[in-house]
C-alpha cells in the first residue's frame, strides 16, 4: 500500500465523566487507502462516532496521531467531507442553497456555486426538489440532501457517521445502493460508521470491527466482493460468508458478548 | 388594569401544505371566523344587558357615542398618535438594543456572565415602580415614558433571543464548520436564521408588555394619549371615554400584534412544526 490517505496512529481518547475516567478509544490505529471503502462497525460504546469526530477534525485525541493526507489533523477541513445521522441541513435554506452552503464558503461564484449544486443535485437524483425546504422532504431525501451537499465541497474524504440509522429498513437498503453508485461514479475515500452488519458487508472493500470498553479495532475483514455491486450481490453465498464472519467478530467478540458491568456510556 | 390578550384573541392560521388539507383548513378557517364574529356579537350583547340592568356600565351605544365625538374633534386621533408613537418608539428601540445583547448573552460566556445579574434584576421590577426613578433623572417630557416602554419591551425581548442563540442545534454549527465556515460566518448564517423564530416570540411578548406599560407611563405629566385621556376621564366619571380608550388599545394592540405574527411566518415558514 501507497502512502496511506487517513493513517490513525495509536490514537486514544478519554472522557472525564463525573471523576472516572472513560476510554472511548485505546490505542487505536488503522490505515485507509486513497478511495477505498471502509466501514466501522461495532457495538455502541465502542467509540466509533469518536473517531469519525477526531478525523473530522471536531473533537481532539487524548493521545495519538490522526493524518490526512501526511498532515496531522487540526480542526475541521473542506478535504473531509461530514454526513451527520441527523442529516444537519439547514431547515431555513432551500435544498439548492442547501449544498450550496459550502462553496459559497470558499468564496465560488454565483453561477459556478449552482452549476455544482445542480450536478450533484442530479448526482443524487435530487434535481426536481432544488427549491423545496427541508421541511418539505422525507428522511431518505434530505440525507440524499446532506450527501450532496458534502460532495460539492469536493472533499477527498467522506466521513460518514450512521447517516442511514435513522430510516426505515427499504429506505436504507435503497440508499446504500445510490450512494455505491454515486461513489462509483466520483469516488472519494470513505470512511462509514455503522451498525448494521449488512450494511457495512454490503458497502466496504475493507470491514474494522471495533469492541468496546475501551474502544478498540477489534478485527479487520477484507471484503473481496467486485464494484459495482448490483443488489442480488446480498444473496451471493460469498456475501452470507462475509456477513457470517463479521456477524461473529461484533457479537461474539471473546468468544462471547463482553459484557462487563459498568455505567453506560453516552452515545453521541 | 385589566386588558384582552391580543395574542390569544383568534386562533393561528398556518398557510401552504397540500391541497387536500389546505382546503380542510380554509373551511376551518372560514368556520372559526364566524365563530369569531358570534362570539363578539354575543360578548356586546351581553354588556348591552347588564349596562340595562343597572350596573353602572355605559350602554354599548352611549360608547358609540362617544367615539364619534371623540374622532369629530380630533382627540381619539390626537391620543391615538401620541401613544403609538410612544409604543412604537419604545418598542422599536427595546428590539434594536435587545436583540444584539440577547446575541452577546448567548454566544459569549464572559458576557453572559457580565450581563444577566441586571437583566434578572431589572426584571423583577415592575415598570411601574421604576416612574418615580425616571421622573426624578429625566425630566417631564417623552424621554422617561419612551424609557419605561424601552424597558418592559427589552427586557422581554433579550432573554428570548438569549435563549435563541443558547439552544441553537450544536450539529447545524459543526455542520457549517465542516463545510470551512470560520466563526463570523456561523455566526451570520446559523446562528441568526436559527435564532430568528425565539427572536420573534420575544418581540410579540415584548409588544405585549410596551402596551401593557403604556398607561404607567402616561400617568407621567402627559398631555395627550390614551391613557392619558382614560385617567382625566376617571376624574369626571366619565365611564364612555375610559371604556373607548380601553376598545382602542385593545384593537390597536391587536392590529399590532397580527402585522409581527404576518411578518413572522413569512420569515419563520421553513419552521417544522408541531
Amino acid at each position: 500500500m501507497a502512502t496511506p490517505k487517513i493513517s490513525v496512529r495509536s490514537v486514544s481518547k478519554t472522557f472525564d465523566l463525573a471523576g472516572h475516567e472513560l476510554a472511548a478509544l485505546q490505542d487505536v490505529s488503522l490505515d485507509i487507502a486513497d478511495n477505498e471503502f471502509v466501514t466501522v462497525v461495532g457495538p455502541s460504546g465502542c467509540g466509533k462516532t469518536t473517531l469519525m469526530n477526531i478525523l473530522a477534525g471536531l473533537e481532539e485525541p487524548t493521545g495519538g496521531h490522526a493524518v490526512v493526507d501526511g498532515r496531522e489533523v487540526s480542526g475541521p477541513g473542506p478535504d473531509r467531507g461530514v454526513i451527520f445521522q441527523q442529516y444537519a441541513l439547514f431547515p431555513w435554506l432551500t435544498v439548492r442553497r442547501n449544498v450550496e452552503f459550502g462553496l459559497r464558503e470558499q468564496g465560488v461564484g454565483r453561477r459556478e456555486r449552482r452549476e455544482l449544486a445542480d450536478h450533484y443535485l442530479r448526482l443524487v437524483g435530487l434535481e426536481q426538489f432544488a427549491d423545496a425546504l427541508p421541511k418539505t422532504l422525507s428522511g431518505g431525501m434530505r440525507q440524499r440532501c446532506a450527501i450532496a451537499r458534502a460532495y460539492a465541497v469536493n472533499p477527498s474524504i467522506l466521513l460518514m457517521d450512521e447517516p442511514f440509522g435513522a430510516l426505515d429498513a427499504l429506505t436504507r437498503v435503497n440508499l446504500q445502493e445510490q450512494l455505491l453508485q454515486t461513489w462509483n461514479e466520483e469516488r472519494r475515500t470513505v470512511l462509514f460508521i455503522t451498525h448494521d452488519v449488512d450494511e457495512a458487508v454490503f458497502l466496504a472493500n475493507r470491514v474494522v470491527v471495533m469492541a468496546a470498553r475501551p474502544g478498540r479495532v477489534f478485527d479487520v475483514i477484507d471484503v473481496d466482493l467486485p464494484y459495482p455491486r448490483p443488489e442480488e450481490a446480498r444473496l451471493s453465498p460469498e456475501f452470507a460468508a462475509l456477513r457470517n464472519r463479521v456477524w461473529r467478530a461484533v457479537h461474539h467478540q471473546d468468544g462471547g458478548p463482553a459484557v462487563v458491568p459498568q455505567p453506560s456510556v453516552p452515545t453521541a | 388594569m385589566q386588558l384582552t390578550d391580543p395574542r390569544r384573541a383568534a386562533p393561528a392560521v398556518t398557510t401552504g401544505g397540500t391541497p387536500a388539507p389546505a382546503r380542510r383548513r380554509r373551511r376551518w378557517r372560514g368556520r372559526s371566523l364566524v365563530l369569531n364574529l358570534v362570539s363578539i356579537v354575543l360578548g356586546v350583547a351581553g354588556w348591552e344587558t347588564l349596562a340595562l340592568l343597572g350596573y353602572t356600565l355605559p350602554t354599548p351605544a352611549a360608547v358609540a357615542r362617544r367615539a364619534g365625538e371623540l374622532v369629530a374633534d380630533g382627540t381619539l386621533a390626537d391620543d391615538v398618535r401620541a401613544s403609538l408613537r410612544r409604543v412604537v418608539l419604545g418598542f422599536a428601540l427595546g428590539t434594536a438594543a435587545a436583540v444584539p445583547v440577547g446575541f452577546l448573552m448567548g454566544w459569549y460566556a464572559t458576557a453572559r456572565a457580565l450581563i444577566e445579574p441586571w437583566i434578572q434584576f431589572f426584571r423583577t421590577i415592575p415598570p411601574l415602580a421604576i416612574i418615580p426613578l425616571a421622573i426624578v433623572l429625566m425630566g417631564i417630557d417623552e424621554t422617561p415614558k419612551v424609557f419605561v416602554i424601552f424597558l418592559a419591551a427589552f427586557l422581554a425581548c433579550v432573554i428570548a433571543t438569549f435563549q435563541g442563540v443558547v439552544d441553537v442545534n450544536r450539529t447545524l454549527i459543526d455542520a457549517a464548520r465542516v463545510l470551512g465556515a470560520r466563526d463570523l460566518s456561523i455566526f451570520l448564517r446559523v446562528v441568526i436564521p436559527a435564532s430568528t423564530p425565539f427572536i420573534f416570540v420575544g418581540m410579540r411578548v415584548g409588544l405585549g408588555s410596551a402596551w401593557a406599560t403604556l398607561v404607567a407611563a402616561e400617568l407621567i405629566a402627559a398631555q395627550s394619549g390614551l391613557g392619558y385621556r382614560m385617567q382625566s376621564a376617571q376624574l369626571y366619571y366619565d365611564l364612555p371615554t375610559i371604556f373607548v380608550g380601553l376598545i382602542s388599545i385593545g384593537v390597536l394592540g391587536l392590529v399590532m400584534d397580527r402585522l409581527l405574527l404576518l411578518v413572522e411566518r413569512r420569515v419563520t415558514g421553513w419552521q417544522e412544526r408541531r
